[in-house]
C-alpha cells in the first residue's frame, strides 16, 4: 500500500492563450503549469493552495484528466493516464470524482435530487436498487430523504454543497477532487460542510485532492499541502511542518496576509518587512 | 461640523420591506461618528447590504422604508426633498463597491470616468478634477497615473481596478464611505494591501466609513466598532476591541468560533448549533410580534 494514489512527474500543461489570438489562426500558446513533480498518498487529503493565477484549478483538471497535459507523466492507481483516450478514460472515471465550487452551476435545474444522485450510478452500471442507493447518499451527507424530489432551487446554498458531495461519492470513487468547495459559503455554513468532508473522507478511506486559497481551511482539513505559484510548486510538506516551520518566504506571505479574528494592531501598519 | 458630538451618520430604528410584507431590516439602529470605521458583520442575507444601500439612498425600487430616520451630519435625510437628497448624498458620501468590474464602465477610459462624479456631482472644474485625480492616485500608490488614466478598466489587475475605486471614493472628500466587501474578491495579499491602503486614506483625511463585510477578520483590522447583524436585526454592537474580548451575543460567539483560524485549527471551524439558530429565530419572532408597521 505504499504506492501512492497518484504520482505526478515533470507535467505541464499548455492553453491557448486567448488574449493573445491573432484575428486569424491559432492563438500561441501560454504554458499554466511548469513542470510539477509530487504524489498524493492514498487515503490522504491534500491541500493545494495558491492565489489565483497559480494553475491550481488547472492542475486538479489535469488530475482528473479534463485536460491533458503536453508533458510529464500522471501515474493514477498503478497506471499511466497522461494522454490515455476518452473511450480508455471512461471506466476509470467512477473513480476521478469532483465537487465544485458553484452547486448551483453545477447541479442541473431540471432535474430533482435524486435524478442528479442517480445519473452517475446509472452511467456505472449500478442502476438496479437506485432509490435505496440515492437514500443512502442522502442519508450520508445528513440531507432528509423528503429532498430526493426537489429541485436546485429550493435548496440553500449548504444544502447544494451536499448534493454535490453525495453526487461524487455515490460511486464510492478512489479520488476526489474539491475545488474551492467552501469558498461560496458563510462562514457557518462553510464550517458544517468541512466537519462533513472531513468524516466521509475518514470513513470511505478517501484521497481528497482539496483546492483553496484559503490556507486556514486547509490546516484544518488537510495533512499535506501543496503551495503553488505561476504554475510552480513553491513548497509541499505535511501540514504541521507547513504552518509551524514555512520554509519558503512567499508561504510566509501568504500567512502573514491572513486577516486572524483578534485585534492586532500592527497588522495594518505599512510593510515593516519581516525577516528573510 | 462645529458640534464635535453630532455623528457623521445616525441611523434611528430603520424598517424596511418588501413588497410581501416582510421585514428586511428590523429596527436598526446606529451611527457612525466622524473619522471612525464601524464595522457591519454578518453573513449573506442579513441586511448588511442593504443598510449601505438605504445610506446612499439607492435601494431597489420593490424595498420601502416604512420606519426609522437618517441622519447624515445630523441632517434628516428623510426630511429632504428627492432632489435635495440626492445632492447631499452626493457630496458628503462616496461607496468603494465590492466588484471594481462592474462598478466600472468597461466601455470608457478610467480617467474620464473618475474626475466625471467630481464635475459633474462636486460641480469642479476640469483642471480641478484632474489634479486632485492624480493627487489620489499617487496616495493609492499608483506609480505611473499617465497609464493607468489611459487604460480601459480590463487592462488592469483586480488590485488595480480597487486601488483607482478607492482614489475615486476619497477623490471627492466625502465625509462619509460606504465600503461593500471591498475586498472580498482579492487574494489575500492583495486583501492586505488594499486594506492598509483604505486604512491608511481614512485616517489621512479624517473619513468616516461604514465597512460592510463578512469576514470577522477583516473586522478586527479594520474597525474601531462593529455591529453584528442577522435577519436584518442589530443582535450585538459594541467596540470592535470589547466585541473580540468578550463576545455578549449566542451568536456573535457561535459566528467567531465559525470563523477559520489557522493558528487553532481545532478550536475555530465549529458549525453554528442548531440551539443558538433557535434562539435566534425566537428572538426575531418576537421582535416582529412587538412591531407595529407604522401607517400612513
Amino acid at each position: 500500500m505504499a504506492e501512492p494514489l497518484f504520482s505526478v512527474r515533470g507535467l505541464k500543461v499548455a492553453l491557448p492563450d486567448m488574449t493573445r489570438k491573432p484575428l486569424i489562426g491559432r492563438a500561441p500558446l501560454a504554458e499554466i503549469l511548469k513542470g510539477l513533480d509530487f504524489d498524493l498518498p492514498r487515503g490522504s487529503v491534500t491541500g493545494i493552495v495558491g492565489e489565483s493565477g497559480s494553475g491550481k484549478s488547472t492542475l486538479g483538471r489535469a488530475l482528473v484528466r479534463l485536460l491533458e497535459p503536453s508533458a510529464g507523466k500522471v501515474i493514477f492507481d498503478g497506471r499511466d493516464i497522461t494522454h490515455l483516450p476518452e473511450a480508455e478514460l471512461r471506466p476509470l472515471r467512477r473513480n476521478l470524482q469532483m465537487i465544485f465550487q458553484d452547486p448551483m452551476s453545477s447541479l442541473n435545474p431540471r432535474r430533482t435530487i435524486a435524478s442528479i444522485i442517480a445519473a452517475p450510478l446509472k452511467q456505472n452500471g449500478l442502476g438496479d436498487n437506485l432509490k435505496a442507493r440515492v437514500a443512502e447518499a442522502l442519508q450520508r451527507v445528513g440531507l432528509p430523504q423528503s429532498f430526493a424530489g426537489r429541485y436546485r432551487h429550493e435548496l440553500s446554498g449548504g444544502q447544494r454543497q451536499r448534493v454535490g458531495i453525495a453526487r461524487a461519492l455515490a460511486l464510492s470513487p478512489k479520488f476526489v477532487l474539491a475545488d474551492e468547495i467552501v469558498s461560496g459559503l458563510d462562514v457557518s455554513t462553510q464550517a458544517q460542510i468541512l466537519t462533513l468532508l472531513e468524516k466521509l473522507a475518514a470513513e470511505m478511506g478517501l484521497t481528497v485532492a482539496f483546492i483553496s486559497h484559503d490556507l486556514s481551511v486547509i490546516r484544518r482539513l488537510c495533512r499535506l499541502v501543496i503551495v503553488m505559484r505561476e504554475g510552480a510548486i513553491v513548497e509541499a510538506s505535511a501540514t504541521d511542518t507547513l504552518f509551524e516551520h514555512p520554509q519558503q518566504a512567499y508561504t510566509r506571505d501568504l500567512l502573514a496576509a491572513i486577516p486572524l479574528p483578534e485585534i492586532d494592531d500592527a497588522w495594518l501598519l505599512p510593510a515593516a518587512k519581516a525577516p528573510a | 461640523m462645529n458640534a464635535p458630538a453630532k455623528p457623521c451618520l445616525d441611523i434611528r430604528s430603520l424598517s424596511a420591506v418588501l413588497p410581501n410584507g416582510l421585514r428586511v431590516l428590523r429596527s436598526v439602529s446606529l451611527s457612525v461618528e466622524p473619522g471612525e470605521v464601524r464595522a457591519l458583520v454578518g453573513e449573506s442575507g442579513a441586511g448588511k447590504t442593504m443598510i449601505g444601500k438605504a445610506v446612499l439612498g439607492v435601494l431597489p425600487p420593490s424595498v420601502r422604508i416604512v420606519e426609522g430616520d437618517m441622519l447624515l451630519e445630523g441632517e434628516d435625510l428623510g426630511k429632504l426633498q428627492p432632489r435635495a437628497r440626492r445632492t447631499l448624498i452626493g457630496a458628503r458620501t462616496a461607496l468603494i463597491p465590492q466588484d471594481p468590474l462592474t462598478a466600472l464602465n468597461p466601455s470608457r477610459r478610467i480617467g474620464p470616468q473618475m474626475t466625471d462624479r467630481l464635475v459633474r456631482i462636486l460641480g469642479w472644474s476640469g483642471e480641478k478634477a484632474d489634479a486632485r485625480i492624480r493627487q489620489l492616485l499617487d496616495e493609492v500608490q499608483i506609480r505611473d497615473p499617465e497609464r493607468v488614466l489611459k487604460c480601459y478598466p480590463h487592462e488592469l489587475s483586480g488590485g488595480m481596478r480597487q486601488r483607482v475605486l478607492i482614489a475615486a471614493a476619497f477623490a471627492g472628500e466625502p465625509r462619509l464611505i460606504v465600503a461593500d466587501e471591498p475586498t472580498t474578491a482579492l487574494d489575500v495579499t492583495v486583501q492586505k494591501q488594499i486594506l492598509r491602503l483604505i486604512a491608511q486614506l481614512q485616517r489621512e483625511h479624517g473619513t468616516a466609513i461604514l465597512f460592510v463585510t463578512h469576514d470577522l477578520g477583516v473586522v478586527a483590522k479594520i474597525s474601531q466598532k462593529v455591529s453584528v447583524l442577522y435577519a436584518g436585526k442589530v443582535v450585538e454592537e459594541a467596540e470592535t476591541a470589547a466585541l473580540f474580548a468578550s463576545p455578549q451575543h449566542p451568536y456573535t460567539r457561535a459566528l467567531m468560533a465559525a470563523t477559520p483560524r489557522y493558528t487553532d485549527p481545532f478550536a475555530s471551524l465549529k458549525p453554528v448549533d442548531d440551539k443558538v439558530l433557535a434562539g435566534l429565530a425566537a428572538e426575531i419572532a418576537a421582535s416582529d410580534q412587538a412591531w407595529r408597521p407604522p401607517h400612513g
